[in-house]
């Protein structure tokens, strides 16, 4: 089997003042190229904590994480991060936000008319070509998120890492965005780990769902297999059988074996 | 606005009727006869308001430029590192809240003369703020931005000229506007006790000759140029200020 992205007996323990929180353990997971992995859970479980660790903003108190056999060590370019709430910086444009990371990954091979061709596909792939020039405070919070989107694009990076990217936007530009990334995942083949708390969106974009246990200590609960044909369709979908079977199976993970307690 | 001007000059009228301040009349042609030649020299103890006012301005503009040389690196620093903003706290309290003109006589022990200890006083003044306000600034950085560095792996310069520098430039800004506002303040107590060319200095001596309408017209030139400084900085704030 393809091993590609690799996280082996990984535990993260914080400390704070003095006492210690442990929010993941013994975590192992692998992922293949290409492949749609979604991790889901209630609030707290952890899931931010193990897309930090991947993306290298972490580093585990136990295992380790490797990304085609080498180990992770920091956060690194090839592994492309879409924050939740879309970490625009608001003195640059839209392209001087897409451009600051194109610049970084390949500014010492490339000419600058190539860098700003690069931050126009870019910001073309999601569809914003026409708000190129516009501050981040002048653009609505969906087309924010795609230039986060576009931001973690252009640096064609061999793992694109989602924290909830559509959690803070409303049910319609959310379903719109989900399509716009199956198609983008589609032509780019980009093997993609995505956190979301949304049931729909984790079943409807990934190919295995990793489900997580409560925390403190969470762990994986199970690993869900969604063997639907792509490209995938919302409408036709509905009424699958199978969608509606691997629906039925996280929401049961979700609500009866990881009830939370009433709080 | 206008209206608060009149009632303003008609209370100032009314009261010069009864005491020994000149009225608003009187006060007015002195300003045309002092506004008319307002770059004249005759010594070093008789110049026109104009010089007055730009050797004052002259000297807000050295002091202030070497404060933020100094306070706005230094902020950085302070902000950045925890274990320098302990070290420094203690200091900045204790010395914050100190008049500036305290530190005067030390300032004329050192330099030995008028111009370079008032120069010193406005670099003490303003440093505070220019410290104090940078130092927030860089503290109140959202860790958002540090995490968007992280993960494009940007480089200490890239960090700093498109990240640090724009986060923290409003709150360098505020540290800049108080300095100078607080420079001006002080400069014209700093002149009147040191003397030489300046307003301060001016309207001390004015007080000498008791030409009293010469030292309202001081009053009213000191206001102007105080809150032209002010609405400079906040026309410059909001022009680089971002979300």
């Amino acid at each position: 089997m393809d091993k590609y992205l690799q996280v082996e007996n990984a535990g993260m323990v914080f400390e704070k003042r003095g006492q210690s929180c442990e929010v993941l353990r013994d975590i192992s997971l692998t992922v293949k190229r290409s492949e749609f992995v979604s991790l889901i859970g209630h609030s707290g479980c952890g899931k931010s904590t193990l897309l930090n660790l991947v993306a290298g903003l972490l580093k585990p108190t136990t295992g380790h994480l490797l990304l085609g056999n080498k180990e992770i060590a920091g956060p690194g370019p090839e592994r492309g991060v879409v924050f939740q709430n879309h970490s625009l910086l608001p003195w640059l444009t839209c392209t001087g936000n897409v451009m600051l990371a194109v610049e970084r990954v390949f500014g010492e091979r490339e000419k600058r008319a190539r860098l700003l061709e690069r931050t126009r596909a870019a910001l073309a792939l999601v569809g914003l070509t026409e708000a190129a020039n516009k501050y981040p405070d002048e653009i609505s919070g969906g087309m924010k998120q795609r230039v986060g989107i576009a931001r973690a694009l252009a640096m064609e990076p061999k793992v694109l890492l989602l924290d909830e990217p559509f959690g803070a936007l409303d049910a319609l530009t959310r379903a719109h965005l989900q399509d716009e990334l199956l198609a983008i995942v589609a032509n780019t083949g980009s093997t993609v780990v995505m956190v979301t708390h949304d049931v729909d969106e984790a079943v409807l974009l990934s190919d295995r769902i990793v489900m997580m246990t409560n925390g403190p200590a969470a762990t994986i609960g199970g690993i869900l297999e969604v063997d639907l044909d792509r490209p995938r369709n919302r409408l036709s979908l509905a009424t699958n059988p199978r969608y509606i079977e691997c629906r039925r199976e996280v929401l049961e993970f979700l609500y009866q074996r990881q009830a939370r307690k009433a709080a | 606005m206008a209206l608060g001007i009149a009632v303003f000059i008609v209370l100032w009228a009314f009261i010069a009727k009864f005491g020994r301040i000149p009225d608003p009349v009187s006060v007015g042609k002195e300003a045309i006869k002092v506004f008319s030649n307002p770059f004249y020299s005759n010594g070093p103890n008789d110049q026109g308001i104009g010089w007055n006012v730009l050797m004052s301005l002259g000297r807000v503009g050295i002091g202030f430029g070497l404060a933020a040389a100094v306070g706005i690196p230094l902020g950085f620093l302070i902000g950045r590192f925890r274990f320098l903003s302990d070290m420094a706290a203690p200091i900045i309290a204790l010395l914050k809240p100190v008049s500036p003109l305290a530190w005067l006589p030390i300032g004329l022990l050192v330099f030995k003369a008028a111009n370079p200890a008032s120069i010193y006083v406005i670099f003490i003044c303003s440093l505070w703020p220019m410290i104090v306000n940078t130092a927030v600034g860089v503290r109140q950085i959202p860790q958002d931005y540090l995490n968007v560095a992280r993960v494009l792996n940007l480089s200490e310069w890239k960090v700093f000229t498109k990240i640090l520098f724009p986060a923290v430039l409003p709150y360098m800004l505020t540290g800049v506007r108080l300095s100078i506002g607080v420079a001006w303040l002080v400069i014209v107590a700093a002149e009147m006790l040191t003397g030489g060319v300046g307003i301060g200095f001016w309207v001390w001596d004015e007080w000498n000759n008791l030409k009293v309408d010469h030292i309202i017209i001081a009053i009213i030139v000191i206001g102007l140029v105080g809150l032209v400084l002010e609405q400079a900085l906040i026309f410059v704030a909001r022009k680089v200020s971002h979300g």
